[in-house]
């Protein structure tokens, strides 16, 4: 059983777009959607869900006005500026949870609420197991709950035998990306040519390097600027990473989109055909890797 | 005036629309880039920069000499950042937030506070614009704070563009908290729609003013101008997809004069902006 | 020696937990009375963060000198190797089997994680 992740470093160079379509070529994935701040992937694979769970992130600071003496000792000792003078009151937005002014509370007058931070669900669609997951917004700990529906879904592919576990990653390359990454046997990164696709590659590439995870690119819009291409692949080339293939742009992206359907399976034109193309590559290398 | 510009979904044009604003505004305006995990601002704007700072987080020491194992450290940490064996105290410096409990329960004063870094802050300007950005250490998993070493660097008596990273969470959440006005940027696509409805929840719940740009108008459908139309969501301004724009970006350039619809867009999400904060509508020369 | 495994059960015939972090419980196994006693884990399976370090504290606690498992992460590595337990992998065995194994040296002590960490 192979794990592969798909991130890009920037936002909108067409993970989600490509992972649905992969899933419809793979035999029966399973599917994680690690976006869980903004997660699309549904989208298009329009899961049922079997299994919802609830999820708990850290806990909030409250305090009780009725106990409260207005010392002001909490406010002294928070570092956060989550405590706003007399009438004491803790901003939950600002509040980490670290627990100092429920423990230095000379009356005990401060509790910690535990925080009902969002929801993940096991699904089923027509191309394989899906888990995926709502963080409400505002929350933190998104690092915990990617790691918890990575969890449960390799649980699922070992119990049924599935051979390959498709992971749909957040942007950016903090907590969340980290937690989409370790463990995983490949990572495919997806960038545009811009400035920012090929900026945003590069740290990516620092993070793939960082963990030890064999990385492996492909260029999505690519017709849209060939000289920034060709720096992409030189880039790239550099630090030995292969490029599988590029993507033209084609409307049929947000058609398929609007359908709510993998392109693969909405289109037969440039872009289902590139992305073949990218597929075939993708699982040539994953089945080269040694056990 | 701090008017961040957000959205849920990446890649809708947060960056094309917050430095095209800076741009148009010119002297006298600030832009500071908080999307410090995949910060891309300069890449278009080319400040000098004048001034790099690292910038840190503490984490803890524990002297041994002085340690009893007691075990209270371990005890009053949140999160976990501390192990305490028979001889010796592990510190997991990545788990610390820094918040001082173990510090000050100690009962022995064995522990102290250092810093370690986490990524820089850059300071510089262009054409009369002040820049501000962040680049976080890669490895690094919190952003959190370096966005709000990023945003200590602005006040609200400047005019400042603040872009943030995309998403609903703690990062944004970071760079988008107590602004004065948020501008959410969405495409007319089933995904910019979901994301979109999700950063309005997040921006509700912070109650910061805001409304929507929609941008590259004309690739999907209807459905973010309906729900913003449902929700009583302000259109600020629409940016139509032109392939200009987008060669223009892709060239490391301000998109403000690729087509004249775009500097058409920015003057009017401009002119709506700081009458919706009770501010002037002047424009700095 | 006392031998802590990873396990949801008090049982020996019972399987090794692959986990370790998140692991039900732990069976304490006393190679000179033969006696077991299982101590619980349940306040790190829902932990937000550093389960594994949690784990470690307890099985350092609870005076074992060998530690075997499926899985050991980095930071919960850090914590038993400081604590002086010795780590021992083993895979789908029961309890009993994997101290068997280790009595006859058929168990090779690791000298680090075998997973990476993570998020945090």
């Amino acid at each position: 059983m192979k794990q592969l992740t798909i991130i890009s470093g920037k936002g909108g160079t067409g993970k989600t777009t490509l992972v649905a379509s992969l899933a419809a070529l793979a035999q029966q994935p399973v599917l994680v959607d690690c976006d869980v701040d903004a997660a699309d992937l549904h989208l298009l694979l329009r899961p049922q869900v079997k299994q919802k769970h609830d999820f708990f992130g850290g806990s909030k600071a409250v305090i009780d006005s009725d106990e409260c003496t207005r010392c002001g000792v909490c406010a002294g000792v928070c570092r956060y500026r989550a405590i706003s003078p007399d009438p004491f009151r803790v901003d939950p937005v600002l509040c980490e949870g670290c627990g100092v002014c429920v423990d230095l509370c000379p009356v005990q007058a401060i509790h910690e609420r535990e925080q009902l931070a969002g929801r993940w669900y096991e699904s089923s669609t027509a191309f394989g197991p899906m888990m995926h997951a709502e963080l409400f917004p505002g929350q933190d700990n998104s690092g915990k709950l990617v790691a918890e529906i990575r969890k449960r879904a390799v649980e699922v592919a070992a119990a049924n035998d599935h051979e390959l576990v498709i992971v749909d990653g957040p942007p950016g390359v903090g907590c969340p990306v980290i937690s989409a990454l370790t463990g995983v046997d490949a990572a495919l990164l997806i960038t545009e040519p811009s400035p920012s696709g090929l900026h945003d590659l590069e740290r990516v590439l620092e993070l793939t390097r960082h963990f030890d995870i064999q990385a492996m690119v492909a260029i999505n819009k690519a017709d849209l600027a060939p000289d920034l291409v060709a720096r992409i692949r030189q880039a790239v080339g550099k630090l030995a990473v292969p490029v599988l293939g590029e993507l033209p742009y084609d409307t049929a992206a947000v058609a398929a989109m609007v359908a709510g359907q993998p392109v693969v399976t909405h289109s037969n034109g440039p872009l289902a055909t590139a992305i073949d193309g990218v597929w075939r590559q993708v699982r040539r290398r994953l089945g080269d890797r040694a056990e | 005036m701090i008017v961040s510009i957000a959205s849920g979904k990446g890649g809708t044009g947060k960056t094309t629309v917050a430095t095209s604003l800076a741009r148009y505004l010119g002297n006298g305006a600030t832009y500071a880039d908080g999307d410090v995990e995949a910060p891309n601002g300069h890449l278009f704007l080319h400040p000098v920069v004048t001034e790099t700072r690292e910038h840190h987080v503490p984490t803890v020491r524990v002297d041994h000499d002085a340690c009893t194992f007691c075990g209270k450290c371990s005890e009053v940490c949140r999160f976990h950042a501390i192990a305490v064996l028979p001889k010796a105290v592990l510190v997991f410096d990545e788990l610390c937030h820094g918040c001082g409990g173990c510090v000050l329960q100690c009962p022995e004063k064995a522990i102290s506070e250092v810093e370690r870094p986490i990524g820089t802050v850059e300071i510089g300007a262009i054409g009369g614009v002040r820049f501000v950005g962040g680049r976080l250490n890669v490895g690094e998993a919190m952003s959190p704070p370096l966005i709000r070493a990023v945003r200590d660097e602005v006040t609200g008596d400047e005019t400042v563009i603040l872009d943030a990273p995309p998403g609903t969470s703690c990062p944004v959440v970071a760079a988008v908290h107590r602004s004065d006005f948020c501008v959410l940027v969405t495409e007319p696509t089933p995904f910019g729609l979901h994301d979109f409805s999700l950063a309005v929840k997040m921006i509700r719940l912070l109650g910061v003013p805001f409304g929507a740009v929609i941008n590259r108008v004309g690739i999907g459908d209807d459905r973010v101008h309906a729900y913003c139309e449902r929700e009583g969501i302000e259109i600020l301004a629409e940016i139509p997809d032109d392939r200009r724009i987008a060669e223009a970006y892709a060239r490391g350039e301000v998109p403000l004069d690729a087509v004249p619809e775009m500097r058409a867009a920015i003057a009017r999400l401009w002119d709506a902006v700081p009458a919706r904060v009770g501010g002037s509508a002047e424009r700095r020369p | 020696m006392k031998i802590a495994i990873t396990c949801n059960s008090d049982s020996l015939d019972a399987p090794v937990d692959p986990r370790f972090g998140r692991a039900a419980s732990f069976l304490i196994f006393d190679t000179e009375t033969e006696q077991t006693r299982l101590v619980p884990n349940e306040q790190n399976r829902q932990a937000t963060q550093g389960a594994g370090i949690q784990a470690g504290q307890t099985v350092v606690d609870a005076g074992v000198s060998a530690l075997i498992t499926g899985n050991v992460g980095p930071k919960a590595f850090r914590v038993l190797e400081a604590g002086g337990v010795k780590v021992y992998l083993a895979d789908q065995v029961t309890c009993r089997e994997a101290i068997a194994a280790l009595q006859a040296g058929r168990l090779e002590s690791t000298s680090a994680a075998n997973r990476p960490g993570h998020w945090s």
